[in-house]
């Protein structure tokens, strides 16, 4: 019987089965506090250069953008008499008068345009209505997006076929053609509308700029619909969640937890790519004459006004352009960055 | 294979068909008709011209009668350019942009793909360095931008190019080079990442060991199976062309139909609209299924759904 190499019972002793001793238990106590998701992904935007690089150009942008003007010495429509045309840093024969006679000017730091409006101060409030585009339309393509994309996965059944049709539909529209057409009819009604009281801030954004953002709400929340559909139907089947199931979580735990979380970082990296996409179609519309209103100015129009005089101002229009290239540029790069950072699997 | 293709034309058909829709019901939705801006038009005449085109009837019998025709192949005439129907239009404006458009594309592919080889097998090197951050910032550069600073460079200091019009080939070259540099920045970037991925799958690997000839590892195994993403780009890539030749044809106002379907809009020729928007949805949808089919026929590892 002793011979049994199978009779395993002697090998043990009974020692191996007495309860652990304090000291045993806090060897398998985590000295390290527990990483979450944002300190994680936080951790890992910090390091990289490129994207905070960006950071800080937009901020400095938006400084110069939403601040600056509040308190600059010259308003975006003011014309000043006898300044038209003038260079970089170039003053009118009246303001050299009042130089000389000890009274001090504002230098016109980028020239005034061909009204005598100084360019400065247009191409800030052009960049505003750019990162405003760029903003507010990734909120409504945000919202809009992952709440038909939320329901088309959560009830599934015929309200998931028809939502995911018209996806599909709007999907193969050449949207471009739509978006000329719509900002086209849906401009004047709109002005009608502001006329009757309680409408009045219409006129305030600028019919153009409103049409421009019914737009994209129409067409450009198929994407993030697809997206945050496709996100919810595999997490929710996913081993994990079943496991945490398993353990007994509830399903708010459940949701906050590991849908939201696995979920939320795609989010963010999809709509702050959305943002250089809306600001490239909104300049494209600017430049096409389809953007905002005048006197109001959008880099685009800004842009398209300067062509004109492309020989002899070649600044007023490298300026606007080179602007929204940064711009777009920056977002792009802090997009990537967010997206190597928060979202990992989505890297390619 | 067949049931595929045809559940995909069939949806691209309804594509045009409610994008046909949507646009005839949008474009009387914009104030002001046809006839309304030139002065000379006294009401009566301007009631008789109506008429004529049948723009007096309702809303919805216009429509009933232009989609009759227009299934008939008559997309009507010029309610503007006195005396020329749509197709004739179209058919002499197509050509040109077709040809700037194809030149782009081509010029897009030959670039952006060596490029991005090139850049993926010096990986970390100085030269994959350069191309991503040329390619980086030529994504964020609008058409625009490009546009006018190739035309500024060009021929305005330089005086090397003409800047306007699309007659001898030293005119191509500027249009083509502004339509042409955002995709071959996309492809460039696209190519990378894909012969990357495909760079490090084991048959690479295996053909490697086997003792293959270098060469043939590169272009038999690994770019061959790298370029395929870049393929499905094709149809986006028509659309992006498409959407340029808007802005490239105003700048060196160059007569195609990119600049016919704003100028429709703008001068309320609702029958160009119709026939301009009508065909480039046609040509763009169904681009988009051609791609999707051959994309599927290429790569067999892609199961039709």
């Amino acid at each position: 019987m002793n011979n049994n190499p199978l009779n395993m019972i002697q090998k043990f002793d009974p020692e191996d089965f007495l309860p652990a001793s304090n000291e045993e238990k806090q060897s398998l106590v985590v000295m390290r506090e527990s990483v979450s998701f944002w300190k994680d992904g936080l951790r890992r935007l910090l390091k990289n250069k490129i994207a905070m690089t960006s950071l800080v150009v937009i901020v400095i942008i938006m400084i110069f953008s939403f601040i600056v003007p509040s308190f600059y010495p010259y308003s975006y429509s003011q014309q000043i008499k006898g300044a038209n045309n003038l260079g970089i840093m170039e003053y009118s024969e009246e303001e050299q008068a009042q130089i000389d006679a000890g009274e001090k000017v504002f230098p016109h730091i980028l020239g005034t345009d061909k009204l005598g409006r100084d360019y400065a101060i247009r191409v800030m409030m052009g960049s505003r209505i750019s990162i405003m585009v760029g903003l507010i339309a990734a909120v409504i393509i945000l919202v809009i997006g992952s709440l038909m994309g939320s329901l088309a996965a959560f009830f599934g059944g015929w309200v998931d076929m028809l939502i995911m049709r018209i996806v599909d539909i709007i999907y193969t529209i050449p949207e471009i053609l739509l978006i000329v057409l719509i900002s086209f009819a849906i401009k004047s009604p709109l002005e009608n509308l502001s006329k009757v009281p309680g409408f009045g801030w219409i006129q305030v954004v600028g019919a153009n700029l409103i049409s421009i953002f019914i737009v994209f709400a129409l067409l450009y929340w198929v994407g993030m619909a697809r997206m945050v559909r496709s996100q919810i139907l595999t997490l929710r089947e996913s081993e994990y969640v079943t496991a945490a199931r398993a353990l007994g979580a509830s399903n708010g735990r459940i949701i906050k937890k590991h849908l939201l979380t696995n979920c939320i970082g795609t989010l963010i990296v999809t709509t702050t790519l959305q943002i250089p996409s809306s600001i490239f179609t909104e300049s494209f519309l600017s430049f096409l004459g389809l953007g905002v209103a005048v006197p109001m100015p959008s880099l685009g129009s800004l842009a398209s006004d300067a062509i004109n005089g492309l020989n002899t101002y070649p600044h007023l229009l490298f300026i606007p352009a080179a602007l929204i290239s940064l711009i777009i540029l920056s977002f792009n790069l802090l997009g990537d960055g967010l997206r190597d950072a928060f979202d990992p699997k989505m890297k390619n | 294979m067949g049931k595929y293709i045809c559940k995909r034309l069939g949806m691209a058909l309804v594509t045009v068909f409610v994008v046909a829709t949507l646009t005839f019901f949008l474009m009387n939705m914009v104030p002001g008709g046809p006839f309304m801006s030139e002065k000379a038009v006294s009401p009566k005449a301007q009631a008789a011209l109506e008429a004529k085109y049948g723009l007096d009837k309702p809303l919805f019998q216009q429509y009933l009668t232009y989609m009759k025709d227009a299934l008939h192949g008559d997309f009507g005439d010029s309610l503007k350019q006195r005396g020329r129907t749509v197709s004739s239009i179209i058919a002499t404006k197509f050509p040109v942009s077709a040809r700037l458009g194809g030149l782009s594309v081509l010029v897009a592919f030959c670039i952006g793909v060596p490029l991005g080889c090139i850049s993926a097998l010096n990986r970390g090197k100085l030269t994959d360095n350069i191309i991503i951050v040329v390619a980086t910032c030529g994504i964020a550069v609008p058409s625009f931008v490009i546009c006018t600073v190739l035309m500024y460079t060009f021929s305005v200091k330089l005086g090397w190019l003409p800047s306007l019009g699309l007659t001898t080939w030293k005119h191509y070259i500027l249009p083509v080079t502004a339509l042409a540099f955002y995709p071959t920045a996309y492809i460039t970037r696209l190519m990378r990442s894909s012969m990357l991925d495909v760079m490090g799958q084991d048959y690479m690997r295996t053909a490697r060991a086997k003792g293959v000839n270098q060469f043939f590892v590169l272009f038999k195994h690994a770019l061959r199976n790298a370029v395929l993403p870049v393929v499905t780009y094709l149809g986006p890539l028509l659309a992006y062309t498409v959407t340029g030749s808007f802005i490239v044809e105003k700048i060196f106002t160059i007569p195609g139909l990119g600049g016919e379907f704003i100028g429709s809009i703008t001068n309320r020729d609702y029958t160009v609209i119709m026939g301009t928007t009508i065909f480039l949805a046609t040509l763009m949808v169904f681009m988009n299924v051609v791609v999707d089919i051959v994309y599927k026929i290429i790569d067999p590892r892609i199961k039709l759904k």
